[in-house]
């Protein structure tokens, strides 16, 4: 059973949260998240759990390394600045191998940037984002209803791999309210965890650590966790496609701008243009092989971002060269409008240039 | 017929301690195991650690622990309480850990009442890292960051911690105890038995300084170290019990 409702993508975050069993939050207000304390302070309670408004992102993310060493399931949200001033505690939490949940609402960034929609926080997300060898599972809904399944699914994953995961979203998907079906009862699994930190009560001792002062041994912990990795991209690479089976171009893009990307298609096809739509769920593990099957079989790419350029590298590197990837981009809360995004594709198809990113100046722009 | 009179706590580990000949840090976390023994703490004690000298208590102490990041550990601490109210939480810090980088933990914990304890190492420097200027060291001392001694001019004058702390509302008991003598080593037991019955007693946050010695970046003798203590930080760190309630 389920019940039709409307709702908020930042409320589906903590609806998700808590049906997932999560009972910790720790967070720290910062705009467009924070409906997301806002309502864990008083459903958190409710569900028997604990929130504390922490006195900073940085004190935010290590009460979840404390909380999370309890083994109960616990998270933390955010927007960019505030993700920013968490990833040494991150790095601890991927080191010490705890499982948790971090949230990032994106805004427009650099600095305080505003707040404004963004996705230039992708980098920081699946590139490590704190120091040393480590990588965030990260999941990228596209829907208020998304918002909830991932951030539910976010916390099986974290205690899976015993591995931090990030749900990254952003302002839009923050902010705007859609119908969704919330389940009844989600199905999700909580491991044993003998390992937590709760008092050694009829057991050895447990130690939670990141330190590993003889090289050999951190080198063996960094192979572990590399092996872990390498277990995610088999089994937890998560996409959508929409129309790809024909298309002659298809259009690469996550979150909000996936959603644009859905509308450039139907206009497109409408044109008759062959256009199609692959849209990444999981950032990391990134869905590189079903990206080098759509080039193998000569579709042409474009990739479209609320940054200059960040996931466009990933696709790049998917394909090796066996297709053009073209990219266009806005950023600092710019929304790509589907006539700009269809302009693209129109000049992609005729065999245009196709890239603005970094390397390219945007024809339009110049000519404005 | 013999007698045992005197042995290990069962809360500290037969592990050899890497501290410098002399430190206080050995004989501070025996004092700790001593209290978790006698209050019957042990099956349900997480310390935190941090980083610094003492980064290695985890492998000093017999309870179950977590090594937390470099100031954190009040946060890492809190996180622990909240979810395990039942639990015993006591976090371990140095000044450099608990007077500078994690001021804002230090603070907002001892704000909040939070329901922790915390046993705060002053030694005036920065042991591990190579005897820099630390938070408490006094005016006129000589670390390797202030080679001609630390001028107010330009590096400001040392953080009193409990008269600090004092001033809220949150916290249950604040001490100052100094164990460089047979009657300090009593008293400092004492504070550290009485700031964690704050926390069985679900008083709120409870925090004993200990000011301490570190010979080794001192350039002093353990004995020198201990009477420089006596004779001279205690004038500016007076010793005492700044908060009980
Ligand atoms: C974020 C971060 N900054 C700096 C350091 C380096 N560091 C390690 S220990 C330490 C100082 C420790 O001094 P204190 O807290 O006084 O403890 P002591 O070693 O004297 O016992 C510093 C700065 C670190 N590990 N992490
Ligand atoms: S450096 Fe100083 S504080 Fe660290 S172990 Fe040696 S004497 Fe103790």
């Amino acid at each position: 059973m389920a019940t039709k409702t409307l709702m908020k993508g930042n409320e589906a975050i903590v609806k998700g949260a808590i049906a997932a069993g999560c009972r910790g939050f720790f967070g720290y207000p910062i705009t467009p998240q924070n409906e997301i304390p806002e309502y864990m302070s008083s459903l958190m309670p409710k569900a028997g759990g604990v929130f504390v408004q922490a006195e900073s992102e940085v004190a935010s993310i290590n009460m979840v390394y404390g909380a999370a060493c309890t083994g109960t399931r616990v998270m933390t949200t955010s927007s960019s600045p505030g993700i920013s001033l968490m990833q040494e505690g991150i790095s601890y939490i991927a080191g010490a191998e705890l499982p948790a949940v971090i949230v990032n609402v994106q805004r427009g960034g650099p600095g305080l940037g505003n707040i404004a929609v963004g996705q230039a926080d992708y980098f920081q997300a699946v590139k490590g984002g704190g120091h040393g060898d480590y990588k965030l599972l990260t999941l990228a809904p596209w829907s208020v209803s998304e918002c909830y399944h991932l951030t539910a699914l976010a916390f099986d994953l974290a205690d899976k791999y015993r591995n931090p995961v990030m749900v990254l979203a952003d302002a839009i998907l923050g902010q705007m309210i859609e119908t969704i079906e919330v389940p009844d009862k989600i199905e999700t699994y909580i491991p044993p965890k003998p390992w937590a930190t709760t008092g050694r009560k009829n057991r050895d001792k447990n130690i939670i650590n990141s330190l590993w002062i003889v090289p050999q041994v951190l080198e063996e912990l960094n192979l572990k966790l590399q092996a872990k990795y390498a277990l995610m991209i088999e089994h937890e690479v998560r996409y959508d496609e929409y129309k790809v089976e024909d298309a002659d171009l298809v259009l690469v893009a996550y979150g909000t701008t996936s959603r644009l990307c859905k509308t450039v298609v139907d206009m497109a096809r409408k044109e008759g243009l062959n256009v199609g739509l692959f849209r990444p769920i999981s950032l990391f593990p990134f869905p590189s092989i079903p990206l080098e099957g759509l080039a193998e079989r000569g579709k042409k790419l474009l990739v479209v971002e609320m940054s200059h350029g960040q996931m466009v590298e990933d696709v790049r590197l998917s394909v090796n060269g066996k297709t053009s990837v073209g990219f266009y981009g806005r950023s600092g809360g710019m929304v790509p409008t589907p006539s700009e995004i269809l302009n693209q594709v129109r000049d992609t198809l005729n065999g245009g240039s196709s890239c603005s990113c970094c390397c390219r100046t945007r024809s339009e722009e110049v000519s404005r | 017929m013999t007698q045992k009179v005197f042995e290990r706590p069962r809360a500290l580990s037969e592990n050899t301690f890497s501290y410098c000949a002399g430190c206080l840090h050995g004989v501070v976390h025996r004092l700790i195991a001593e209290v978790i023994d006698e209050l019957d703490l042990m099956e349900r004690t997480v310390g935190i650690c941090p980083v610094g000298c003492s980064v290695f208590m985890y492998d000093y102490m017999e309870c179950d622990m977590i090594e937390a990041s470099h100031g954190r550990a009040p946060a890492v601490a809190t996180g622990v309480k909240r979810i395990l109210p039942g639990s015993f939480v006591f976090a371990y810090q140095g000044d450099g850990d608990l007077a500078a980088i994690g001021t804002a933990e230090t603070i907002h914990s001892a704000a909040r009442g939070e329901n922790i304890s915390v046993v705060f190492i002053n030694n005036g420097t920065y042991g591990m890292t190579g005897g820099q200027m630390a938070p408490t060291t006094l005016v006129g001392a000589k670390t390797t960051t202030c080679p001609e001694g630390r001028d107010p001019a330009i590096a400001g004058y040392p953080i009193k911690v409990c008269e600090l702390l004092s001033s809220l509302d949150g916290p249950s008991y604040i001490a100052r105890v100094a164990p460089v003598s047979a009657g300090g080593l009593a008293k400092t037991k004492a504070a550290i038995k009485k700031a964690f019955q704050k926390q069985l007693d679900g008083k709120g946050f409870s925090l004993v300084e200990v000011l301490s010695n570190c010979p080794t970046q001192w350039n002093m003798s353990p004995i020198d170290s201990l009477k420089w203590i006596e004779e001279t930080a205690t004038k500016h760190y007076p010793l005492g019990e700044f908060v009980d309630r």
